[in-house]
């Protein structure tokens, strides 16, 4: 298990270098797990997960409901209560460790130089106070400033995310807002800060195509401005080929895959990366007549199944030999340079049935 | 009583010979005339009226038998307003439905009774459309109690065979909707609203709420179902993608009208009205190349706008960058543009203009901007048109000449892509 655990530690790009190497990167994640107690049993919800982000670059992450996602955002922002959830790993933040750092300092840091972009933004911003009244909380939090600075501060940033009359809404409430503008609002509030991290969990999730567009032109026209680095959690595959320059594919709280948007796009390795693909409709395409969709359901995360998570689902878990995806967990594996999976199938297996059964249906 | 046991499978032979697909004209199974629904905003102790939501206002259309009607817009449109218009879960405030040619509008509740056995609906949410105290087996068989059918081999064991067809397990019949996940409560509400063997299906968003590999599997059961019992749906949805996989014809609905209403193919590959060609425009495409070069991409600016107040004319005229003066005045009529193809404009794309003398007001240029390019290219690239146009524009009485002077202008003015979305 704790074997398992290192191979996939190794493989990051830093290596098996210490976290001195993972240090060097602006977000360096190491191996991070974070489990839960529940009556039911221990919830693994992100159990092993590395990755790495430059700045002024965007990483997808990407998965279903369940697969640990957002749980691994939380974890990077700091905001599971550290009575429920355990949390082990490295979380490197520009050459600071946040784990083991205290809650006071990530608290500091929480809101200045990393913030979130949460998918509901009708539950994330409080009924009972101004627009305004929120976003200069959130500035005078982290500067000292006398409310008048900060309230045009807060102005300007409404104004920045495309709010008509931002002086005028400044003072509005939250409902008189609509879908669209709250999300900008909390845009608003969340880069008050000039963030260098800036993580959006399902930004875009609850509204519609055309205001989409705007929140994902907004959100790559400031990080132009900021020179951030973004985290964009979805399961939207269409928004993560137009935002991230990296993706990182989870499935029941590991990454299965991991690399540039065009490796994992143009030549995925795992089968449930093809399953994803397959399962999409897509308006850029000729028409098929069936979607190919990944059968079954996820798994539980308190019941993971043996081997590879993913096993039951998968249409080839019997082509490797020994009964190997039942037994054994796969490492993830570099496969060429910055492309990572973790699957037991060699390279050429995967090859010949991506090439000869999967593409062709895409 | 009886005598409605008894048309169940009359019923089955009315279906069968009504979806003549093949034949050129069938009579349409659903067909709607100037279907309004305002919902009364009141105000007080005297509930006095103020206003109204005009949610709905003003639909016509056919579903014809043995098709698929996707019905897609932005929320707030009126497509779940429209889908409980249609399975009259609400009463329509005017206009007409008729069901293989009776006239359902206004029939109340008893009356309406028998013909709930052949419309059918399926809910968005699958947590909030099962009742989580009753058992699936319960759920499934309700239909049954309700119209007080005795199937065959007794409602267990056809509750069992529907579990079985949407894909589930016939030991199911036992278990509580909280046992199960979204997708299979999905094929549970699917299970229910097949029962009684219904002609027409409306469904409303119904993989919306579920994982992308889950939602492939409803599709493709739904997609299933229709083959193999000759269903007729009507697909409500927010993703075009979805839609135009499951479709035959699509609605595109705008602020409780229909702007567009064509065949799938027409419809992506040659959108006519400006409001289909920026939804279309602004579907986030999975293909990684694509990113940064957008220059292709409609971003409208702003949001749809209230409809207790919808705006005068078009109500797309506010947010639409062709938009001239009687867009603002004239509501345009939903007319056929090409054969199968309606749409509602002044000014479409991908054919002639209906109103060639008007010019674009310059307000209207700025409700768009071209991902990609800088404001300052935007408003520079308005002006050049601007210029073209007055250049061209002193001929308004020469029909002909001045047509395709604004074809023009409308080819460069807003987009490059008269490509972009439509391949031919």
């Amino acid at each position: 298990m704790s074997d398992v655990s290192k191979t996939d530690t190794d493989a990051g790009p830093a290596g098996g270098e210490s976290s001195e190497g993972a240090a060097r990167k602006f977000l360096s994640v190491r191996d991070l797990r974070i489990h839960f107690d529940t009556d039911d049993g221990l919830v693994k919800s992100v159990d092993g997960v590395s990755f790495d982000l430059e700045a002024g670059k965007t990483l997808g992450i990407v998965g279903e409901s369940g697969s640990g996602k957002s749980v691994t955002s939380l974890g990077i922002m700091g905001l599971h209560s550290s009575e429920r959830a355990r949390i082990s790993g490295e979380i490197w933040l520009d050459g600071e460790e946040l784990i083991g750092a205290g809650p006071e300092r990530v608290r500091q840091l929480r809101g200045q130089k990393m913030s979130m972009i949460f998918q509901d933004p009708l539950s994330a911003l409080h009924p009972y106070y101004s627009i305004g009244a929120q976003i200069v909380e959130a500035y005078r939090v982290h500067n000292k400033v006398d409310k008048k600075t900060a309230k045009t501060r807060a102005v300007e940033m409404l104004d920045r995310v495309g709010i008509p009359e931002p002086a005028r809404r400044y003072n509005d409430y939250p409902h008189q807002f609509s879908g669209g503008m709250r999300q900008r609002a909390m845009i608003a509030m969340s880069l008050v800060n000039n963030p260098e991290l800036l993580i959006a969990d399902e930004p875009t999730t609850a509204l519609d195509v055309t205001v989409q567009a705007q929140i994902l032109d907004l959100i790559r026209d400031l990080q132009k401005e900021f020179r951030s680095a973004v985290v964009i959690i979805t399961h939207d595959l269409g928004v993560v080929a137009e935002i991230a320059d990296d993706l990182l594919v989870m499935y029941a709280g590991r990454c299965i895959e991991r690399g540039s948007s065009e490796k994992v796009f143009y030549q995925p390795q795992h089968p449930y990366t093809w399953g994803l693909l397959g399962s999409m409709p897509r308006i850029d395409r000729e028409q098929t007549d069936r979607l190919v969709p990944v059968k079954g359901t996820p798994p539980s995360l308190i019941n993971v199944p043996s081997g590879c998570a993913f096993h039951p689902r998968c249409p080839y878990a019997d082509v490797p030999k020994d009964n190997l995806t039942r037994t054994e967990r796969p490492d993830l594996r570099e496969i060429t340079d910055g492309h990572f999976s973790a699957c037991h199938m060699s390279r050429a297996e995967r090859e010949k049935i991506w090439t000869e059964e999967i593409a062709p249906k895409l | 009583m009886t005598e409605l046991t008894k048309k169940i499978p009359e019923q089955e032979s009315g279906a069968g010979s009504a979806s003549g697909s093949d034949s050129s004209g069938p009579e349409p199974i659903l067909k709607v005339t100037g279907l309004v629904k305002h919902f009364p905003i009141t105000k007080g102790v005297l509930k006095r009226k103020v206003g109204a939501v005009q949610a709905v206002d003003g639909l016509s259309f056919d579903v014809r038998p043995g098709e698929t009607l996707g019905v897609v817009g932005e929320s707030g449109c009126g497509k779940s307003t429209m889908g409980r218009l249609i399975t009259r879960l609400l009463e329509p405030t005017g206009g007409k439905v008729e069901f293989e040619g009776r006239d359902i509008t206004h029939l109340s509740a008893g009356a309406l009774r028998p013909m709930r056995r052949d419309i059918q609906m399926i809910f968005q949410d699958p947590y909030g459309s099962l009742n989580p105290r009753h058992t699936i087996g319960g759920i499934v068989s309700t239909p049954f109690k309700l119209q007080g059918i005795e199937p065959e081999g007794g409602v267990k064991k056809e509750v069992q065979r529907l579990l079985e067809l949407v894909g589930l397990s016939p030991e199911h019949y036992n278990r509580y909707p909280h046992e199960f996940s979204g997708g299979q409560r999905q094929r549970i509400g699917i299970a229910r609203a097949l029962a009684l063997n219904p002609k027409l299906v409306v469904a409303d968003e119904p993989v919306s709420a579920l994982d992308v590999s889950i939602q492939a599997q409803v599709v493709n059961l739904l997609d299933d179902l229709q083959d193999e019992l000759g269903l007729t749906y009507v697909i409500i949805a927010h993703d075009l993608s979805v839609i135009r996989h499951v479709s035959d014809r699509i609605a595109v609905m705008y602020l409780g009208k229909i702007v567009e209403l064509a065949d799938r193919a027409s419809l992506y590959t040659s959108p006519k009205h400006p409001y289909t060609k920026a939804l279309l425009s602004a579907v986030p495409v999975p293909d990684p190349s694509r990113r940064g070069g957008k220059s292709d991409r409609i971003l409208l600016k702003g949001d749809v706008p209230s409809p207790i107040s919808p705006p005068g004319g078009c109500r797309f005229h506010t947010r639409c960058w062709k938009a001239t003066e009687i867009c603002g005045t004239t509501e345009p009529p939903l007319i056929q543009l090409a054969p199968g193809h309606q749409a509602a404009c002044h000014h479409p794309e991908n054919a002639p203009d209906q109103r060639p003398q008007d010019t674009v007001s310059v307000a209207a240029r700025e409700t768009v901007e071209l991902a990609g390019e800088t404001p300052a290219e935007s408003t520079e690239k308005a002006e050049s048109t601007e210029e073209a146009e007055s250049t061209e524009k002193p001929a308004p009485g020469d029909a002909a000449s001045s047509d395709t002077a604004s074809d023009d202008v409308a080819s460069d003015a807003p987009s490059q892509d008269a490509e972009g979305p439509a391949k031919e």
